[in-house]
């Protein structure tokens, strides 16, 4: 494993989003249009209401943005430039697909997880100054804005791997990033479920879902990296 | 030139041919791209490859760059043999200018390089940035976005791209294909730098006569080689030697004139009347075939051997192979 060929993937593909600053305003449009009505509701709660808040878990819901968000990036990382013609001089270099692959994927990480903390800490700010005073207590609780810390990179990573992996094997790039949406709300389904107290919230539950994430992230890139088949991104065949 | 490959440290390459292809053959399900396809081109050789459209050229520069397997057959490139685990260590020692630039257009000259300085992990990135810049004369555009560049331009911003590597063996498919005669000249003069410094070209090209100019040897396939040698050499191998003469007026009797000359092997007379005589030997035949001339009063116009290019040759062996096929169905 090479980091100074994982680097210039990285370096690359950040100096791409950076002169192309709507690829990640987009990223952050989708969820943060998904959090106006929950945030709302909340500015509207009335102080008696916080209560009923001690079984919800309203801080969880915004799980979903980093399943969501980076969906659409890493959807486009492989088949785009393959599109474009750019993927066959990067493979003509000692480059080795598991390093191609981790240095697109870290790419696609760190403005997932800009956008994602970023649209957290201003919901925070806005609960912080809209809501009502005991509302605002009851929904940012402690162990859950650690949950919100540690789960957003688990999340947007293992949505990132699942994206590339279609990426992989997509010749189209629309139908690509129509799949990873999709393929990423299962990762949303079980946040809002959680969020609303239906899947019931504990540190043991936690614990659970962090260890499987971190597997999954891992066995993600592995996947990834065998489904990347030099040849058939080339010539469009398998070998 | 100024771009200069580093000495290789570990001695690679030695004296062993820098590519040695031996029965290679690829095929796609039932389709064959090559088959049987057999060479070797030597350490700072120019070795054109040419062939029609769908001949298999650049699946050829592919597999030999690993970038698809074989489906059978060997190869040694850069010295390295051609299997799956070396994949890494033969692509360190070669690039591939593929026929489309496939640059990043968002970003600037010197940032498509820089890219791919740390993809080949270059030791010292902006020098071989520079030199490889300088190489294709763009060390002014270095800051240029690449998709505000026009055709010519990108084209020499990928070939700068597949210098910064140091390459042993630089592949180049069809380099300079939509390059106008000016841009294309350009190329192949640094095409002539890289031979002087030592870096072996497998070149693919339709240009037959930038293959004539620049070319050592060149070999033309048609999915299997038909024929490999200096071009000179195959002009020679494909056709007989010919001497065209034009007289002012017919000849009364051209047999009695031609025949038993030494050197002399057959004759006939063209649509235009000009007596084509094939000849065995180049440095007897025409000062006989001249005094024979004089001897019978003609009133002699030329008398010039025939010179065959090698387009001659690539379209002779095209076409034999399209006779082939139009029988076989």
């Amino acid at each position: 494993m090479s980091t100074t060929r994982v680097r210039a993937i990285i370096r690359k593909e950040l100096r791409e989003y950076r002169r192309n600053r709507a690829i990640v305003v987009t990223m952050a449009i989708v969820p943060t249009v998904f959090l106006v009505e929950p945030l709302i509701q909340i500015f509207n709660l009335p102080a008696s209401s916080a209560g009923t808040l001690a079984h919800k878990h309203p801080l969880l819901y915004m799980l979903g943005i980093p399943a969501l968000a980076p969906a659409l990036i890493a959807a486009a990382s492989v088949v785009a430039e393959r599109q474009q013609g750019t993927l066959e001089p990067v493979l003509t270099t000692p480059i080795r697909r598991d390093e191609l692959i981790l240095g697109k994927a870290l790419a696609v990480l760190v403005p997932a997880l800009v956008v994602s903390y970023g649209v957290f800490g201003l919901s925070i700010a806005a609960i912080e100054l809209f809501a009502q005073a005991p509302v605002a207590s009851a929904v940012l609780r402690g162990p859950e804005l650690l949950a919100q810390l540690l789960f957003t990179p688990l999340l947007a990573t293992w949505s990132i791997w699942v994206a590339m992996a279609i990426s992989a094997r997509s010749s189209d790039i629309r139908v690509a990033q129509q799949l990873s949406t999709l393929a990423s709300l299962p990762s949303v389904l079980v946040s809002a479920l959680v969020s609303f107290d239906v899947i019931h919230a504990n540190l043991r539950l936690a614990v659970s879902l962090g260890i499987a994430l971190l597997l999954l992230d891992r066995l993600g890139w592995w996947v990834v990296s065998a489904l990347f088949d030099r040849e058939r991104l080339i010539t469009g065949t398998r070998s | 030139m100024t771009l200069g490959r580093s000495a290789a440290p570990d001695g690679r390459g030695g004296g062993a041919p820098a590519l040695v292809v031996e029965r290679l053959t690829k095929r796609f399900g039932e389709r064959v791209a090559f088959q049987d396809v057999s060479f070797e081109v030597g350490q700072g050789e120019v070795f054109g490859f040419l062939g029609p459209n769908g001949a298999g050229k650049t699946t050829t520069v592919r597999t030999l760059g690993t970038l698809i397997a074989p489906t059978s057959g060997s190869a040694t490139v850069a010295a390295v043999p051609l299997t799956p685990e070396n994949g890494v260590e033969i692509r360190r020692r070669i690039a591939i200018m593929p026929e489309s630039p496939g640059l990043y257009l968002r970003l600037s000259v010197a940032e498509n390089l820089e890219c791919f300085a740390g993809l080949y992990e270059s030791p010292a990135p902006h020098e071989r940035i520079g030199r490889a810049l300088e190489a294709v004369n763009l060390v002014d555009r270095a800051g240029d976005t690449c998709g505000a560049l026009s055709k010519g331009l990108r084209q020499r911003v990928a070939l700068a791209r597949a210098l910064v590597g140091d390459p042993e063996v630089l592949f180049l498919d069809e380099p300079t294909s939509g390059l106008d005669p000016v841009a294309a000249r350009d190329v192949e003069d640094l095409i002539d730098g890289l031979r002087q410094r030592g870096v072996t070209i497998f070149l693919t090209t339709h240009r037959l006569d930038e293959a004539e100019r620049v070319c050592d040897r060149v070999g033309i396939l048609n999915t299997t080689l038909r024929m490999i040698g200096r071009p000179a050499d195959l002009r020679e191998q494909l056709f007989a030697r010919t001497l065209a003469v034009r007289t002012l007026a017919p000849l009364a009797d051209p047999d009695a004139v031609f025949r038993g000359l030494p050197g002399v092997e057959s004759w006939h007379q063209d649509r235009s009347g000009a007596y084509l005589i094939s000849i065995s030997d180049s440095s007897r035949a025409p000062p006989a075939v001249t005094r024979a001339l004089v001897q019978a009063g003609a009133d002699v116009l030329s008398v010039a051997e025939s010179q065959h290019s090698l387009q001659d040759v690539y379209l002779e062996l095209i076409d034999e192979d399209v006779e082939l096929n139009a029988r076989r169905r």
